[in-house]
């Protein structure tokens, strides 16, 4: 058995970081197409709602694993030379843009008509209306979702793994296979994922109780 | 320098494919109804008054929920030879789908028995109606309607979850693409196919649900 030391750690550590990079260019980047689904889903034209319902049942009713392998292989056949980093990024990207659409798409609707109709009797045009009016209240809806998203993509990140790219899952993968001692580091690279993960979780249920108190 | 797509090595293959999409069903089935045996039980187990066991349940969902699938997947692969237990890796998969649903099934049952008030049981007692009816009519079948939405779209996120199963070469139906990936260098062409052949499977399976659900869950409440 080999031994689980210092430098193990420190490349445990190191794919963490990737890790966590990941998961924010996912989040920041899904957030702002994200935010683009929604407007569109809820859109006075039918072509612009159909496509963006589209596009968000394609990603929902497929796995995430397959979204990584099709824009990793598909941007690769595009002749676009791109590091596998920003490939397996911009898979991400996209995956959290149609699940945070569709959440936010649910916020935009919980917002009552009377809302909009008198943003409108107040002249406000379009970008003022949602920006002003609709989305902030929607946004504030829709949070406990939002977080819980989060710690999806924090936990699908993992999948880079089998693409090859070396994140924290894949980091423990080759250290398990170097140290033999997989349960040990299984174990940790999960413990770590759970520090990450767990405080969003239960922040994400406080404040789905608070908004059942406040709704009550 | 350009790439010619060429699906005619997918289709050479199309019956592995479609017999690795029946393999990778069948593995979602059989995980979802452990899932569901793990979550009647863990409520059970969840609302008892010993503590410990209390604890201990929620412990389990806490953990399952916050770590990743794959990272599940390695340590149960590992830890099982350990205990003793020999699996294959089929076998191994539909052991760590079961303990990964049947983590999101706790939660979801016990928000569905929470649904139904006291009062509703008293009353139902009240006006005669056997222990058992009570159960069946006024606990049961009211709890199920209130789950059913968000426990059918665990249920397609088991099934689409079943793709991570490769990571230990369980047979389904990413593992079987793997396999003719390496064998033909297509790699867009197959995985793109079976991304396909998953959106179709979800898509039954959502087909399917809605139609359970309006056989047994349309009727008036109010």
């Amino acid at each position: 058995m080999g031994v689980f030391g210092q430098n193990e750690m420190l490349f445990l550590l190191q794919g963490l970081k990737w890790t966590l990079l990941l998961s924010a260019i996912g989040f920041i980047g899904g957030g702002i197409f994200g935010l683009v689904i929604a407007l569109a889903r809820t859109s006075g034209r039918s072509a612009l709602r159909k496509t963006a319902a589209g596009y968000i049942s394609v990603f929902q009713g497929t796995p995430l694993l397959m979204q990584l392998f099709v824009v990793y292989y598909g941007i690769a056949l595009l002749g676009v030379s791109i590091e596998a980093w920003m490939a397996v990024a911009i898979a991400f990207t996209l995956h959290a843009s149609a699940f945070l659409g569709e959440i936010w798409r649910g916020g935009i609707q919980a917002i009552p008509r009377g809302q909009t109709e008198a943003a409108n009797a107040l002249g406000l045009h379009y970008i003022s209306r949602m920006k002003d009016v609709v989305l902030p209240q929607a946004l504030k809806v829709s949070l406990p979702a939002t977080v819980g998203f989060l710690v999806q993509l924090i936990k699908g990140t993992s999948l880079a793994a089998i693409v090859g790219f070396i994140e924290l899952a894949r980091a423990g993968q080759i250290v398990s296979n170097q140290t033999y001692r997989p349960l040990l580091i299984f174990g940790i690279v999960g413990a770590i994922y759970f520090i990450i993960c767990w405080p969003l979780s239960l922040y994400g249920a406080r404040l789905e109780n608070r908004m059942a108190k406040a709704a009550r | 320098m350009n790439y010619v797509l060429d699906f005619s090595v997918v289709f050479e293959k199309m019956p592995d494919l479609l017999m690795a999409a029946l393999a990778t069903i069948g593995l979602a089935l059989a995980g979802m109804s452990l899932a569901l045996v793990i979550g009647v039980i863990g409520v059970a187990a969840r609302t008892s008054n010993v503590r410990p066991l209390r604890a201990a349940v929620i412990a389990f969902v806490e953990v399952v929920r916050n770590t990743p699938f794959l990272v599940q997947i390695f340590f149960i692969f590992f830890a099982l030879p350990m205990m003793g237990i020999r699996l294959n890796p089929t076998a191994t998969a539909i052991v760590a789908l079961a303990i990964n649903g049947g983590a999101y099934a706790i939660e979801i049952i016990r928000g569905g028995v929470d649904s139904i008030h006291k009062g509703q049981v008293e009353a139902g007692l009240a006006l005669g109606l056997h222990k058992a009816q009570v159960f069946r009519l006024i606990v049961l079948k009211p709890a199920l309607r209130a789950i059913y939405p968000s426990l059918t779209s665990q249920f397609i996120m088991l099934t689409l979850t079943t793709s991570v199963c490769t990571s230990i070469a369980a047979y389904e139906l990413t593992s079987v693409a793997q396999i003719i990936e390496s064998d033909t260098f297509r790699s867009f062409e197959v995985y793109f196919t079976i991304t396909l052949m998953y959106l179709g499977i979800s898509w039954m399976m959502m087909g399917l649900f809605a139609l359970i659900s309006r056989h047994f869950f349309s009727y008036p409440v109010r």
